[in-house]
C-alpha cells in the first residue's frame, strides 16, 4: 500500500551507499559511458597545440591568442594527456573494468572446472535439434557420440540418457587476458614515465656529446628519474650524408640520412663506429639515440678592429623551409671595443628572386651562400638573463651601416669576406652539417610491448572462439527402438544459426553412420 | 619497363578500372531497382513483407514473417538478378585491374604502394573490393554490391582527382618494413570498417522499415532482414577490430624504432586511439542492455568518421609526425 505521507526511502547508510556505487561504477553501461568520455577526452590534444608533443607551436599559439591561452592553461588543453581531467577519467576507466574483470575472471574459473551442465529436458526445442531412431542400444549411441564429441575437442559429461559436451572457454579466458593485459599497459605505460628519460641535442659533424644532463639542450627524466643512472657513453658524429630527390614534383624532398658516428661504451672504452638512420637507432646500454633531424651549420672566423681573431667556429642555423633556407646568429662577445653580432640567413642553393629577394631552391648543397648583417653594441648576455643562441636581441645594438648610410648587407660565398667600416670582418669558411638527436631510454617500453601481444592474443581468442554446447540424448522407444537426439546452442554473441547447425548436423551424421551402417535408421 | 612507364601503366590500369567500376556499379544499382517489390505492387498484392496467415481468435489477422525474397516473381526478377550477377563479374574484372594499378606502381617505386595518400586511398579502396569479393564467396552480400562499388569509386575519383603524387621513393622517415607491416594492417582494417558501415547503414535503414506499421516497398526488400543485416556487420567490424588494434601496436613498434618514444599524441595517433576507442565502445555496447540494435550501430557510424577524419582531415590538415600526404 502506498502511504503518501511517507517521507520517501530512507538514506542509504555509507556501507550501502558505497556498494551501491561500486555496483553503479562496475557496470556496463558506466564503463560505456567512461569510453565515450576518454574518447571525447582525447580530442582536444589533436586540435590544439600540445607542450609535449610540440612546445614551440604552443608558445607561437600563446603569442597570438593570449587571453584564450590562459582560459586554455587553466584548463590544461595544452597538456591534455598529463592533466588531471584526463587521468581521472582513464583511472576510473580501469578501476570499473577491475572491478567488473575480477569478479568474472573468479566466475570464469569455476566454470572451467564445472562439468558442462545436463541436458534440458526438451532438446527439440533448442535452436538446432537434430532425431532419429536407430535398433542400437541407447547405452553404445552415447558411447559413440561421446568418442565423436570428444574428437570435436568438447568437454564431456555423462549422465544416464545424455551425454552434454561444452567448448569455446577460451572466448571468456581470452577476452579476460585481454582486459588484464590493459592494466599492464598501463602499469608499463607509468614505469615509462616514472623512470625513464628523453634528450634532445643538437651535433655539428666534428663535434660529439656525452650521455649526462649537462650536455643536452633538453632533458625530461621521470619523477622517479635518478641523474646517476644515465649510461656513461659518448657519442661524435663524424658525417652527415644526405641525399634528396633531384626531380619530378617531389623534387627536393630527402630521400636518405645517414649519421656516422664513432662511440665509446664508457670512458677509457675502445672507440667503435656506427651508423645512425632515421628507423635505424644506436643503442648504447639500453638507451637509444635517434636521429630525427637535420640542418647547416656555417662555419665563420671574426676578426675584431684590431685584426684579432675573436670567434672561429660552425654556428647551428634553423631551417626555415622545404629548400633549407635557414636562419641563425654569430654572436662575438669578445670583439673589441664593441661587441659584435651578426644575423644571417645561409641558403644552400641560392638563386635572387625578383620579388623575394635572395631564396633556396634545393635543399642540396648546390650554389651555398650566406647573406649577413652586422650589428655593433652590446648582446646582452652579460646580465645572466636565458638568451636564445639562435636571435640576437637587438635592443642594446645598432645596425651597422655602409658608406651610403644603408643597412650593410652581404651575401657571402664560400671563403669570402665582409668587411665592416670599423675594419672588424667576418669571413664564411665553409659549411657543415648538424644531426638533432634523441637520446631516450623507457624502461616500460618492453611491459608495454608484452602487454599489447597478450592483450592483441586475448582479442582474437574472445572474439573468434565460438562457445556453444552441444547434447545427445538417447532413450528406449516403445516399440524397442532408440530415439537419438542431438541438439546445440550457441552462447557467443554475432553467431547465426547456420555455423551451429553445419557443426550439429556433422556430429549428428557422425554418431549415425557410426552407430547404424545398416539402412533402418530414418529421419523424424 | 622504365618505372615512368610503370607509374603511367599503372595510372591507365586505374582508369580502366575505374570505368569497369562505374559499369558494375550500374548494374548493381539496376538489380536493386528492376527486382521484386515494384512488381509486386503493380500486381496489388499485400506490399509487406509480412503475409496475412488466417484470423485468430481476436479477430485481427494473424501475420507470419516472410522472407523477403519471396517477393521476387519469375522473369522480370530473373532478369534483374542476371544484372546483379554481371554486376559481379565486372568488379572482378575491375578488382583484376585495380590489383594490376596497383602492383604497376609498387614495381614503378619499387617499394609497397602506399607510401603517402593518393597511393594508400588506391590500395584501400582495392582492400574494399577484394574484401568484398572474398565475402562473396562464402555468403551472398550481392545485396550490397552499389554500396561497396559506391565507395570505392569516391575513393579512387578523390585520389586521382586531389591526391595525385607522382610516383617517387620515399623520404627516410618511411623506409622501414614497418611501413609494410603498419600501413597494411591498417588499410585492411579500414576496407573491413567500410563494408562493416555500409552494412550498418543498410541495417538501420532496415530496422526502421520493419519497426513501421506498413513499410512503404523499397529495394530494400530484397535485402535480409534487420537482425541478419547487424550480425553481418558485427561480424566485419569484429574481424576489423582486432586488425586495428594490430595497426596501432605496429605503429606503436614503429614510432618506438623511429622517434624514441611508442606513443606520443601526435595527431594521427591520437584519431586512431579514437577510432579503436569507439569500435571498442561500440563492441560493448552491443553486450550492454538497452544500447543492442540500434544505438550500438550509431556507435559504429561515429567510429567509421573517426576514421574518415583520420584518413581525410588529420592527413592534410593537422601538423605531425605523420605528415606524409604528399599532398602539395
Amino acid at each position: 500500500m502506498l502511504d503518501t505521507r511517507q517521507d520517501g526511502p530512507s538514506a542509504l547508510r555509507p556501507a550501502e551507499f558505497a556498494r551501491w556505487s561500486w555496483r553503479q561504477l562496475t557496470s556496463m553501461r558506466t564503463a560505456l559511458v567512461l569510453l565515450f568520455l576518454l574518447t571525447l577526452a582525447a580530442l582536444p590534444g589533436s586540435l590544439v597545440p600540445q607542450r609535449s608533443v610540440d612546445p614551440a607551436r604552443v608558445a607561437q599559439f600563446v603569442d597570438d591568442h593570449p587571453s584564450l591561452s590562459a582560459l586554455y592553461e587553466r584548463l590544461s588543453l595544452f597538456d591534455v594527456y598529463s592533466s588531471p581531467w584526463f587521468a581521472a577519467i582513464y583511472l576510473l576507466l580501469f578501476v570499473s573494468l577491475l572491478g567488473c574483470v575480477l569478479p568474472r575472471s573468479r566466475s570464469h574459473w569455476s566454470a572451467v572446472r564445472a562439468r558442462p551442465p545436463a541436458a534440458p529436458r526438451n532438446l527439440d526445442r533448442l535452436p538446432v535439434h537434430r532425431a532419429w531412431t536407430t535398433d542400437e542400444e541407447p547405452g553404445a549411441v552415447l558411447a559413440t557420440a561421446r568418442t565423436v564429441v570428444q574428437a570435436e575437442r568438447f568437454r564431456v559429461d555423462s549422465l544416464d540418457d545424455s551425454i552434454s559436451a561444452e567448448s569455446g572457454h577460451w572466448r571468456e579466458t581470452g577476452n579476460l587476458v585481454f582486459h588484464l593485459a590493459l592494466l599492464l599497459l598501463l602499469v608499463g605505460v607509468a614505469a615509462g614515465s616514472l623512470f625513464g628519460f628523453r634528450a634532445n641535442v643538437l651535433v655539428v659533424e666534428g663535434r660529439g656529446f656525452s650521455n649526462s644532463v649537462p650536455a643536452y639542450d633538453t632533458f625530461t627524466g621521470g619523477a622517479a628519474f635518478d641523474d646517476g643512472s644515465l649510461a656513461p657513453f659518448t657519442v661524435t658524429l663524424d658525417d652527415l650524408a644526405v641525399r634528396y630527390q633531384k626531380d619530378g614534383d617531389q623534387r627536393g624532398a630527402p630521400r636518405d640520412f645517414r649519421a656516422s658516428v664513432t662511440y665509446t661504451t664508457e670512458p677509457g672504452a675502445p672507440r667503435q663506429r656506427a651508423v645512425l638512420r632515421v628507423n635505424h637507432p644506436l643503442v648504447v646500454d639500453g638507451t637509444k639515440v635517434f636521429l630525427l633531424g637535420n640542418g647547416y651549420a656555417p662555419v665563420f672566423t671574426v676578426r675584431d678592429a684590431s685584426g684579432t681573431e675573436v670567434f672561429s667556429g660552425p654556428v647551428p642555423f634553423l631551417s626555415r623551409d622545404g629548400n633549407m633556407a635557414s636562419t641563425g646568429v654569430v654572436k662575438v662577445p669578445g670583439a673589441r671595443p664593441e661587441q659584435l653580432g651578426f644575423e644571417g640567413v645561409f641558403l644552400p642553393t641560392a638563386v635572387l628572386d625578383r620579388r623575394l629577394g635572395p631564396v633556396s631552391v634545393f635543399p642540396g648543397l648546390r650554389l651555398p651562400r650566406a647573406v649577413l648583417s652586422a650589428w655593433t653594441g652590446d648582446l646582452g648576455i652579460d646580465d645572466g638573463r636565458p638568451e636564445s643562441v639562435y636571435s640576437l636581441d637587438t635592443s642594446g645594438m645598432d645596425r651597422v651601416t655602409g658608406a651610403s648610410g644603408q643597412p650593410l648587407a652581404q651575401s657571402l660565398a664560400p671563403g669570402a669576406t665582409m668587411e665592416l667600416p670599423d675594419g672588424a670582418s667576418i669571413t664564411f669558411d665553409g659549411v657543415r652539417r648538424w644531426a638533432a638527436l634523441q637520446v631516450a631510454r623507457n624502461p616500460g617500453t618492453r611491459p608495454a610491448l608484452l602487454a599489447s601481444v597478450l592483450a592483441l592474443a586475448g582479442l582474437m581468442l574472445s572474439l573468434f572462439v565460438r562457445r556453444r554446447r552441444v547434447w545427445v540424448r538417447a532413450t528406449a522407444t516403445d516399440d524397442g527402438r532408440t530415439l537419438v537426439e542431438v541438439a546445440g546452442l550457441a552462447r557467443s554473441e554475432g553467431e547465426g544459426r547456420e555455423v551451429l547447425a553445419g557443426e550439429v548436423a556433422a556430429i549428428a551424421e557422425a554418431i549415425r553412420t557410426t552407430t547404424t551402417p545398416r539402412e533402418t535408421t530414418r529421419e523424424r | 619497363m622504365s618505372a615512368e612507364v610503370l607509374a603511367g601503366f599503372s595510372n591507365d590500369l586505374l582508369y580502366a578500372a575505374m570505368a569497369v567500376y562505374a559499369l558494375a556499379m550500374t548494374c548493381f544499382a539496376g538489380e536493386l531497382a528492376f527486382s521484386g517489390p515494384r512488381r509486386r505492387v503493380a500486381q496489388e498484392e499485400p506490399v509487406r513483407s509480412m503475409v496475412p496467415v488466417g484470423v485468430g481468435g481476436s479477430g485481427l489477422p494473424e501475420y507470419v514473417e516472410q522472407p523477403a525474397t519471396t517477393g521476387k516473381l519469375p522473369g522480370r526478377s530473373d532478369r534483374a538478378s542476371r544484372l546483379g550477377r554481371v554486376g559481379v563479374s565486372l568488379t572482378v574484372l575491375a578488382f583484376g585491374l585495380h590489383l594490376g594499378s596497383v602492383v604497376a606502381r609498387g614495381l614503378s617505386a619499387e617499394r609497397a604502394p602506399w607510401g603517402n595518400m593518393f597511393e594508400f586511398s588506391v590500395t584501400g579502396a582495392l582492400a574494399v573490393t577484394g574484401i568484398w569479393l572474398a565475402a562473396l564467396t562464402r555468403k551472398d552480400l550481392r545485396y550490397l554490391g552499389t554500396f561497396v562499388v559506391l565507395p570505392v569509386l569516391l575513393t579512387l575519383g578523390l585520389a586521382v582527382a586531389v591526391l595525385y603524387t607522382e610516383s617517387a621513393q620515399l623520404v627516410p622517415a618511411l623506409k622501414s618494413v614497418w611501413l609494410v607491416i603498419h600501413v597494411s594492417a591498417a588499410i585492411l582494417a579500414s576496407g573491413l570498417f567500410t563494408i562493416g558501415f555500409a552494412q550498418t547503414v543498410c541495417f538501420l535503414v532496415q530496422e526502421h522499415r520493419e519497426r513501421a506499421f506498413l513499410p512503404k516497398p523499397s529495394f530494400m526488400d530484397r535485402f535480409p532482414a534487420a537482425a541478419a543485416l547487424d550480425r553481418s556487420a558485427y561480424r566485419f567490424h569484429a574481424f576489423g577490430y582486432p586488425i586495428w588494434t594490430f595497426a596501432v601496436i605496429a605503429g606503436a613498434i614503429w614510432a618506438e624504432n623511429a622517434w624514441g618514444r611508442y606513443w606520443g599524441w601526435d595527431p594521427k595517433e591520437t584519431w586512431a586511439f579514437i577510432t579503436w576507442m569507439v569500435y571498442t565502445a561500440y563492441l560493448h555496447a552491443r553486450a550492454t542492455a538497452g544500447w543492442r540494435g540500434r544505438r550500438a550501430a550509431y556507435v559504429a557510424l561515429v567510429g567509421y568518421a573517426t576514421f574518415l577524419f583520420n584518413y581525410l582531415v588529420v592527413n592534410i590538415w593537422l601538423v605531425g609526425f605523420h605528415s606524409y600526404a604528399g599532398v602539395g
